[in-house]
């Protein structure tokens, strides 16, 4: 009856029907189940320009070197601050059109930096559009490739008022009388990635990441002896991790878009109390550079001394260390300030 | 009684699995010592092992070269003495010699007359070659084999074709390398690393590797059915459709048309459906001509390359549905199509060929028939549930992982079954090693196939997972097996087929510049990968900020761009020993046909 030897046709039946069914417990039935998710409160749908920018990140390829999924393992927690749940995805993944599927974000490869968060840690329109545009403007180690079709370069007599214009530091500067500026679809795209940001989960409902057994480790010494000191966090990782994209290594910042911290009269300040507020609520006052993001979400007060005494004190900066306590002071006052 | 044995050996494979607990401590300080690592380490080992031993036979012969070209100097040297001689003196000499021919036993001179008779039953057997005792051995003759004309056609243009994309895919894999290193290196959009990698990909595993086997394939059902292929007339339907589908899928690729981005579900669906419609018409080809075969028994080949065949049509259908693709969905179904597209249409159709033309250049049959059926079956059973292994840790359900997980480690029971028929098979004829320019192909190979899918098994489990995840150990691991396996054993199979067709055989030098180069290559660019890829991802674990790892990363790009390379200029020195082959003016007529001359270029 069964004799595969001899008969074709019981010989592939049985490997066809094997394999069906096989396929529909791991893969089809999973999927489908997989689709029956509802939106986070405080979830919402992609506008068109966000839309559209998604649809140039799968068409330049952007996920073969970034992935968007916070795993639900420790060194994870840099990129969110809880693992990735299905209902992240319901909006970005859905069919895009008749020739191309829902897209595939998830990814397989960090070549770059996990983007799940990535509207939070970096929302800065002026960053984005520089490095789109020449990645090694503003990250000089970068690998990523430059994106110049998403951008044209006029005469600068022709800029129009509502043109985004993208300040170019000296050593990729254009020729004098020319301009780079940002095309619509620059634009879209850097939409998209501003948008991607973690939906909080409601109160109560905790994801926690499984914990490195080093961290638990550490943690539990640090119990032992009482309490945390500030001087356990190091200021110059931190600053690498938050602050270098723009500021730089070096503290010299980018001509046109990020101003330099060596020197600078704010961080130099024996009173630290602007450079406090700053980070804790970011800056727009100077026209000749881009606005700064508030940090007062991502970063506990500890770990602004630490990265305010990196930058007092690095560069030929020579100023006052401060402390925990003078950031949380701020912190609390800069909460009951009315909001403007 | 058979089936009782191998339910036995199933279970006792499975048993580590159970009692290796998937524990959740992961801890960096020892990461030296963790099984996963360790068991890496110990099989790229082997690979080195392999290549020592293989460079010792080679050397062997070298040596054995030069002692003949010694010999031959004193012959000279005698003959020349012989020259000096005066006529008397060699009368004397010949005469003695003559005598001494002459001279002949009488049949008695041990003393005895009497029959021999083994009356007490010790003899069993009785050789004329009591040097190997064994294994009666056959000689290699590398007489053509009486071919169709019709048949030999189709394999030589399906193999010409896979070689220009062979060519193509690797020159664009080359240049996306290089990327790595000179990221400035143009600012085209459609050359730009995001749009040129997955052309690389698709034009691997759609152009070359596919129709190479599809190729290979059609030689083996009709041989192995001893009949003719059913419909001559859709082996070229087929060969257009696929030639066209990766033609199409590398423009709109560059184009920026793709997917969704999902891994090698890269091309639209209208293209895809090209490769779809070529593959079904080639599986009814070869399930007709296996139906019309002219002898009892399908041979095990033909079970592999059929299952191939149809289980890459459901997976292809699976893939592209759009029923059940939105949000996650279309994660888990990656997973499978991913795996699937490797385990169930790559390395099932490749065992299949295995199966024929090992035995067929080593002329003697398989090992064990049975091996190969288990293998068949555990194949189907492990291969299919493990595609989930590539988002562990992922927000896909965790059920879903740990079935991938504990079905990955079970993938060492078709991986052991298949590398101990072949070595098994491969064993008494070591001395092949240094004669034959098909037998290292197909060594490094099978010894891939067992490193790369044991490897692959080890890398799922979670601790390893949490280290190599995400980091460039991947792609090592993809083209350890994609080419270690795949190519490798295809390239055996190319030089143990065409000069039987078409009777020439390329110069031995430029096989042996084409097996180094890639295999040199190839070493390089894992272990750079490897090495790299360990330490990316322990960086990631100690909460370095990220940009460390892409510095961290660079020198082990430059060593993979070299690798990359190597690997390249092999395939344009294989370009031509298969240009050398095929380019035979008598038994082939029409072959300045387009494909060739491409090749040619």
């Amino acid at each position: 009856m069964f004799d595969f030897h001899k008969n074709h046709k019981i010989l592939v039946l049985a490997a066809f029907l094997g394999f069906v069914t096989l396929s529909f417990i791991v893969a089809v039935f999973p999927a489908y189940q997989m689709q029956d998710v509802e939106p986070l409160p405080g979830q919402v749908q992609l506008t068109d320009d966000e839309r559209k920018g998604l649809n140039l990140y799968i068409k330049e390829g952007c996920v073969a070197c970034h992935t968007q999924q916070v795993r639900n393992i420790e060194m994870d927690n840099t990129w969110g601050d809880r693992p990735s749940i299905p209902s992240d995805y319901i909006f970005s993944k859905e069919r895009m059109d008749i020739w191309r599927q829902s897209p595939s974000l998830l990814g397989s490869e960090r070549t770059g930096p996990d983007l799940t968060d990535i509207g939070r840690r970096q929302p800065s329109e002026a960053w984005h559009l520089l490095h789109l545009y020449n990645p090694r403007t503003v990250v000089r180690e970068s690998v990523m490739p430059s994106y110049p079709w998403l951008f044209k370069e006029v005469e600068s007599g022709s800029v129009k008022e509502d043109d985004i214009v993208v300040n170019l530091p000296e050593a990729y500067a254009t020729p004098s009388g020319r301009t780079v500026i940002a095309k619509e679809e620059a634009l879209q795209l850097v939409a998209y990635l501003q948008s991607l940001k973690q939906v909080k989960l409601p109160d109560g409902q905790v994801e926690e990441f499984i914990p490195a057994l080093k961290q638990t480790q550490t943690e539990g010494d640090k119990a032992n002896q009482g309490s945390a000191s500030a001087s356990g966090i190091n200021g110059a990782q931190l600053y690498k991790q938050a602050c270098a994209v723009c500021h730089q290594d070096n503290g010299k910042g980018v001509a046109g878009a990020f101003p330099p911290l060596a020197g600078s009269p704010i961080v130099n300040d024996v009173d630290p109390e602007l450079m406090i507020r700053i980070i804790l609520q970011g800056y727009d006052a100077r026209s000749e550079y881009a606005a700064m993001q508030p940090f007062a979400d991502q970063l506990s007060d500890a770990e602004i001394a630490a990265i305010a005494n990196h930058e007092r004190t690095s560069w030929g900066n020579n100023a006052p260390e401060i402390t925990e306590e003078d950031v949380r002071k701020l912190r609390e006052f800069v909460e009951n300030q009315p909001s403007n | 009684m058979n089936n009782k044995r191998s339910l036995i050996t199933v279970l006792t494979l499975l048993l580590p699995i159970l009692l290796f607990p998937q524990n959740a401590d992961i801890n960096t300080d020892n990461w030296i010592t963790s099984p996963g690592i360790i068991g890496t380490i110990v099989l790229i080992l082997i690979v080195f092992l392999v290549a020592i031993i293989i460079l010792l036979a080679k050397l062997n012969t070298y040596v054995d070269t030069y002692k003949w070209k010694q010999l031959q100097k004193k012959d000279l040297e005698f003959s020349e003495e012989i020259i000096g001689m005066r006529e008397d003196e060699i009368d004397r000499i010949l005469e003695g010699r003559k005598k001494a021919l002459n001279y002949k036993l009488s049949g008695d001179e041990l003393g005895s007359q009497r029959a021999v008779k083994d009356q007490k039953g010790l003899i069993n057997m009785v050789t004329h070659e009591p040097e190997n005792p064994m294994f009666d051995e056959k000689k290699n003759t590398p007489i053509a084999l009486e071919t169709p004309e019709p048949i030999k056609k189709i394999v030589i243009y399906y193999l010409g074709a896979a070689v220009f994309w062979l060519v193509f895919g690797t020159l664009i894999g080359q240049y996306v390398g290089m990327k790595f290193v000179w990221p400035e290196m143009d600012s085209q959009p459609w050359l730009s690393f995001g749009r040129l990698r997955p052309v690389h990909t698709n034009a691997v595993f759609w152009g070359w590797a596919s129709l190479a086997m599809i190729g290979l394939g059609y030689f083996v059902i009709a041989r192995t059915s001893n009949t003719v292929i059913y419909n001559y007339k859709s082996a070229w339907y087929s060969l257009i459709l696929i030639n066209l589908a990766v033609l199409l899928g590398s423009l709109s690729l560059m184009a920026g048309v793709n997917n969704g981005g999902g891994e090698y579900r890269e091309y639209i669906w209208p293209v895809m459906l090209l490769f779809a419609i070529a593959i079904i018409v080639t599986f009814w080809n070869f399930y007709k001509t296996v139906a019309t075969r002219k002898i009892k028994d399908i041979y095990v080949s033909n079970w592999y390359i059929l299952a191939a065949l149809i289980w890459t049509t459901v997976l292809a259908i699976i893939g592209y549905l759009p029923n059940f693709q939105d949000g996650l969905g279309e994660t888990v179904i990656q997973g499978y199509y991913m795996h699937q597209g490797v385990g169930m249409w790559f390395m099932t159709f490749t065992l299949g060929l295995i199966y024929y033309y090992l035995p067929s250049s080593l002329n003697k049959p398989i090992y064990s028939y049975s091996l190969g059926v288990l293998a068949f079956w555990t194949q189907m059973l492990f291969y299919t549930m493990i595609g989930t292994h590539h988002f562990v840790f992922s927000p896909l359900p965790w059920w879903l992982q740990t079935t991938a997980i504990v079905f990955s480690a079970g993938m060492f029971i078709p991986v052991v079954a298949g590398t101990t028929n072949f070595l098994m098979t491969m064993k008494g004829s070591w001395n092949h090693i240094s004669k034959s320019y098909v037998l290292p192909f197909f060594l490094v190979g099978v010894i891939f196939y067992f490193v790369g899918s044991t490897q692959g098994s080890l890398q799922a489990f979670r601790f390893t997972n949490y280290v190599w995840h995400f980091t460039d150990f991947n792609v090592a691991h993809s083209h350890m097996t994609m080419y270690g396996i795949i190519t490798f054993i295809l390239w055996a199979c190319f030089y143990t087929i065409l000069p039987k067709l078409t009777g020439k055989e390329p110069p031995q030098v430029f096989v042996g510049a084409h097996f180094w180069l890639a295999f040199i290559g190839l070493f390089a660019y894992m272990m750079s990968l490897m090495a790299g890829g360990t330490l990316k991802g322990l960086s990631w674990i100690d909460g370095n900020a990220f940009l460390e790892s892409v510095i961290l990363m660079k020198p082990y790009w430059v060593w993979r761009a070299i690798g990359g390379s190597l690997m390249f200029v092999s395939h344009l020195v294989f370009a031509y020993n298969f240009y050398y082959m095929v380019n035979n003016k008598k038994p082939i007529e029409n072959l300045d046909a387009p494909v060739l001359e491409r090749v040619n270029n």
